[in-house]
């Protein structure tokens, strides 16, 4: 080749370079802008609460797989705390001390982990009114109370007949009724049959849990229902007060597959229950009494020792049997949430794979109820007639409409997951008035009280399945996103944007004000009573009952009493009650030994709280307070001695002469016998 | 010649007002078994809400009803005595002495005679100079007898002796000591007795309106005040 030739070659051949980088660097991008410069300037200053300020809205989020509920302030969207629930919680020892294992009791044993998806709060006459919060566990069915004076788990109640408590709880506007129902349709009551015979022998239920008498939480009643799944709940308000709104997929009762087999219908179902009616035909004699083993678990205000109760069967009613108690209301398509409007008279659908957005009207349901528009009846219940009782369905509002909650002026917010937006539309126009993206794959959305009579509508928080970039990477395992939206204005407004933990898939928030004054700062010593108590520096102890080795002591600003302890022999269980006697807010002790197979115990003021502990070898094991309590928490430790089994070593605590001094009821057994002790220690020098 | 122990039931009578002022002040006195008589507040960072005592006739309280039990565990760190209030022996005399002083400043108003009064404002600035010094000895005691054999910590040099009146700096607190509604009170009640002093001399030296009553009633039966009169006659 000539050199002519070839500097043809490199100049045709770098202008082709030049030509393809151009086309590449020109090319459409499908990546879309950041949202970062959408941000307006004041969205920093309407998310800033000065330090020492509070927050103007306490949040609760599910903790999702991590079976707790995560306290978030808005609009800062700063972690508070969190509070455990359903699964054990080594932080504070919930779920590992003696006093709280009882509950996660359940007919299956102890259970150290659930799923939480939805807290409700506690309503009076249709409004949030702060006392206490309910949440679900949708694995092993069961609903909780978090007592919102304490931010505290006071009671669980386990909900046989079912399984998947996923529609739940939702809660009656007067608080009386907490309702779970099946997500998954089982052999109710239980039984070995083949999963093909999902037709004959599956079935759901719909329960109805009694909740506005603390510590005596319990089923009042279950319903019997056709072998779907029953996916999201409701309460009506105001006309429809009385009734509960479910949403039901899978009406094709498909075993395997479901992704496929259960989304072939056009519609499945709304189940509307009338259960007023139900009380009526219970009281009436229409209910039958049928089986179901569940415990209730409870820890009372006086000692916090939670106690575990069994219980056996309920009431079962069957819609056969009690006319008018539940109608089907046919709606596209595979519905997830269902959600009433403030007044009452809209039941919004989200049908997750719908085009639209179908709104029935409860007025229309009674008329269409009152002229028997049924189209069929699927085991004695009536399907009412789709067009006689939808109100309007929102068109084109985006892809996969899961969830809607209300602003209290006539505006509805549903959740697209597939399109990844938040939709603001108009109740009765049932026009779209604006949207916005989020980040990403939204689930529920929650405004402050926005499934309630009066919500106050001022934020909106989108809880996201997917968070990709939004953070700074942190492997292959990342927090959740959730966005805050101010919706005060005609427009939606992107604020914040701030990571959750697990999985928070629906939240509630109230007025910090209806909750703040409430909260209590510390427990009374006096009135502690735990069996295992210890209320002054000398009466603690140790003492013995075959191979139960049982150690009274106190805790408090910087040391344990007694703080030494000889006489355990290997083969012993030892029970370190550990009392806080400090009756000061948030001086906090806390208690770990050496070996331990459990966790820490977190000792707030004036609670005991126990710890097991089996030593496994002997030797002299440390013992010390695990929460910066004062100055001199590093010194706040102590020693237990074990011994050899039938060892003569004498079961001994010592007490300071300081302890002693400061008794309030005179010296005891133990601590003359620690005297002993210490004189030995000290002649053995 | 009379004996000195009944000099004060001769002599020149109060007027009206003078005695109308002494009831006054006996009767605010009496604010005491009510209203606590001095507090010390103490702050710190950690301590957001506020600690502090309030020191009463009788008594030695929190500001809530856990401080002084925290105060003393607080306390301990540095070798101070335990606040004790039971220990305290004033806080059973007290009641005993202000309570005399009330009933003999009524008397004293009763009986009308100026020498009395003198008498009676002279005993009063006694007790009030009395319990001062001895509250101020408390809180030396407290404050400089350090347990320092036992002290978890010690700062050479350094009492924690709370002022009497005013504010202080003790390691992270800073303490704050001001008479609270009952020294007030018995402040105002010493005014009042001090005015009643003032009036009463002054009446003296121009003894010749209404109120004064005749001089050398002597040992007869005390008159009633006018206000008592007419109360009765009204019952």
């Amino acid at each position: 080749m000539s050199n002519g030739s070839t500097r043809r070659f490199i100049a045709a051949g770098s202008g082709a370079f030049a030509l393809a980088a151009l086309a590449y660097a020109c090319a459409p991008s499908a990546k879309s802008n950041s949202s970062a410069g959408l941000l307006a300037g004041d969205a920093a200053s309407r998310t800033y609460v000065p330090p020492g300020s509070y927050d103007e809205f306490y949040s609760f989020m599910s903790g999702g797989f991590s079976g707790q509920i995560l306290v978030y302030g808005l609009p800062s969207g700063r972690l508070i705390k969190t509070i455990p629930v359903f699964s054990q919680f080594p932080e504070n020892g919930w779920g590992y001390s003696e006093e709280s294992k009882p509950m996660l009791n359940t007919t299956f044993g102890f259970v150290p982990w659930d799923d939480t998806h939805h807290p409700e709060l506690s309503q009076t006459d249709g409004v949030p009114d702060g006392r206490w919060l309910f949440i679900n566990a949708n694995n092993t069915p069961r609903v909780a109370r978090i007592d919102l004076k304490r931010f505290e788990t006071t009671e669980i109640l386990q909900i046989p007949n079912a399984a998947g408590g996923h529609a739940s709880p939702f809660v009656t506007p007067d608080s009386k009724y907490l309702v779970s129902a099946t997500r998954f349709s089982v052999p109710i009551p239980q039984a070995d049959v083949p999963i093909e015979s999902y037709k004959q022998n599956f079935k759901g239920t719909l329960t109805f849990i009694r909740a506005d008498q603390p510590g005596k939480m319990d089923i009042a009643f279950q319903i019997m229902m056709p072998g779907f799944d029953y996916d999201l709940g409701h309460a009506g308000k105001g006309p429809s007060d009385g009734w509960f709104f479910f949403t039901t997929y899978n009406s094709e009762e498909a075993n395997t597959k479901l992704e496929v087999n259960a989304s072939q219908a056009d519609k499945d179902y709304i189940a509307a229950v009338n259960y007023r009616k139900a009380e009526q035909c219970i009281a009436d004699g229409k209910g039958k009494k049928f089986g179901g083993t569940y415990v209730h678990n409870y820890l009372p205000g006086d000692s916090y020792v939670a106690t575990t109760e069994t219980k056996n069967g309920v009431t079962l009613l069957d819609p056969s049997a009690c006319d008018g108690v539940v109608y089907y209301l046919p709606t596209p398509k595979s519905p997830h949430g269902v959600d009433i409007d403030p007044s009452g008279e809209y039941i919004v659908v989200g049908g997750k794979l719908a085009t639209v957005i179908p709104v029935h009207s409860f007025a229309k349901m009674q008329k269409a109820i009152a002229d028997k528009a049924f189209e069929k009846t699927i085991d004695g219940i009536p399907v009412l007639k789709y067009d006689a009782v939808v109100a309007g369905e929102v068109q084109k509002p985006g892809l996969g409409p899961l969830h809607t909650e209300f602003d209290g002026k006539g505006n509805a917010y549903t959740s697209m997951f597939i399109s990844s937006e938040v939709v603001k539309w108009k109740l009765g126009t049932w026009q779209v008035l604006d949207r916005i993206p989020v980040y990403y794959s939204v689930g529920h959305v929650m405004i402050p009280g926005g499934d309630s009579k009066k919500p106050w509508g001022k934020y909106l928080v989108a809880m996201d399945k997917i968070t990709k970039d939004r953070y700074l990477p942190t492997g292959p395992e990342m927090s959740r996103a959730a966005q805050l939206i101010d919706i005060s204005g005609d427009k939606m407004k992107l604020l914040l944007d701030f990571p959750t933990m697990g999985e928070p898939h629906y939240a509630q928030a109230i007025p910090a004000s209806l909750i703040k004054g409430n909260s209590i700062k510390f427990d009374k010593l006096t009135e502690n009573g735990n069996p295992y108590v210890t209320k002054a520096e000398s009466e603690g102890g140790i003492a013995r009952s075959g191979k139960r080795v049982d150690i009274k002591m106190i805790a408090v600003r910087s040391h344990f009493a007694p703080d030494n302890f000889e006489g355990v022999q290997l083969g012993d269980t030892v029970y370190f009650h550990v009392t806080n006697i400090e009756q000061d807010w948030n001086i906090g002790h806390g208690f770990a030994v050496f070996g331990a197979q459990t966790s820490n115990l977190i000792l707030p003021p004036g609670e005991t709280r126990t710890l097991k502990w089996v030593p496994q070898a002997t030797g002299v094991y440390p013992f010390y307070c695990t929460d910066f309590c004062s100055a001199l928490h590093q010194e706040m430790q102590g020693y237990i001695r074990v011994s050899a089994p039938g060892s003569s070593v004498a079961l001994s605590a010592n007490t300071s002469k300081r302890a002693q001094t400061q008794n309030a009821t005179g010296t005891t057994r133990e601590s003359e016998h620690a005297e002993k002790h210490d004189h030995a220690r000290e002649g053995s020098r | 010649m009379t004996p000195v122990w009944t000099a004060g039931f001769h002599g020149p009578n109060m007027n009206r007002l003078s005695r109308l002022l002494t009831a006054a002040a006996a009767l605010l006195l009496g604010g005491l078994f009510v209203a606590p008589i001095w507090s010390i507040q103490l702050a710190a960072p950690q301590y957001p809400e506020g600690l502090g005592m309030k020191i009463g006739i009788s008594s030695v309280r929190g500001l809530t009803p856990n401080d002084l039990d925290n105060i003393n565990k607080l306390n301990h760190y540095i070798g101070m005595q335990r606040i004790t209030p039971e220990a305290i022996p004033e806080l059973r005399i007290m009641p005993w002495i202000v309570g005399a002083l009330v009933l003999t400043g009524l008397l004293v108003a009763l009986l009308a005679r100026r020498r009395l009064l003198y008498g009676w404002v002279v005993l009063f600035c006694a007790v009030a100079v009395a319990g001062l010094v001895d509250f101020w000895r408390w809180e030396h005691d407290y404050g400089t007898k350090i347990d320092f054999e036992h002290a978890i910590i010690k700062i050479p040099g350094m009492t924690y002796e709370p002022p009497l009146i005013g504010i202080k700096q003790l390691l992270n607190f800073t303490a704050v000591s001001w008479p609270d509604v009952g020294g007030w009170l018995a402040f105002a009640s010493l005014g009042l007795a001090l005015v009643a002093v003032a009036v009463a001399a002054r009446g003296r030296r121009s003894s010749s309106g209404d109120d004064v009553m005749d001089e050398g009633v002597g040992d007869s039966a005390p008159v009633l005040p006018p206000v008592l009169r007419s109360n009765s006659a009204a019952a």
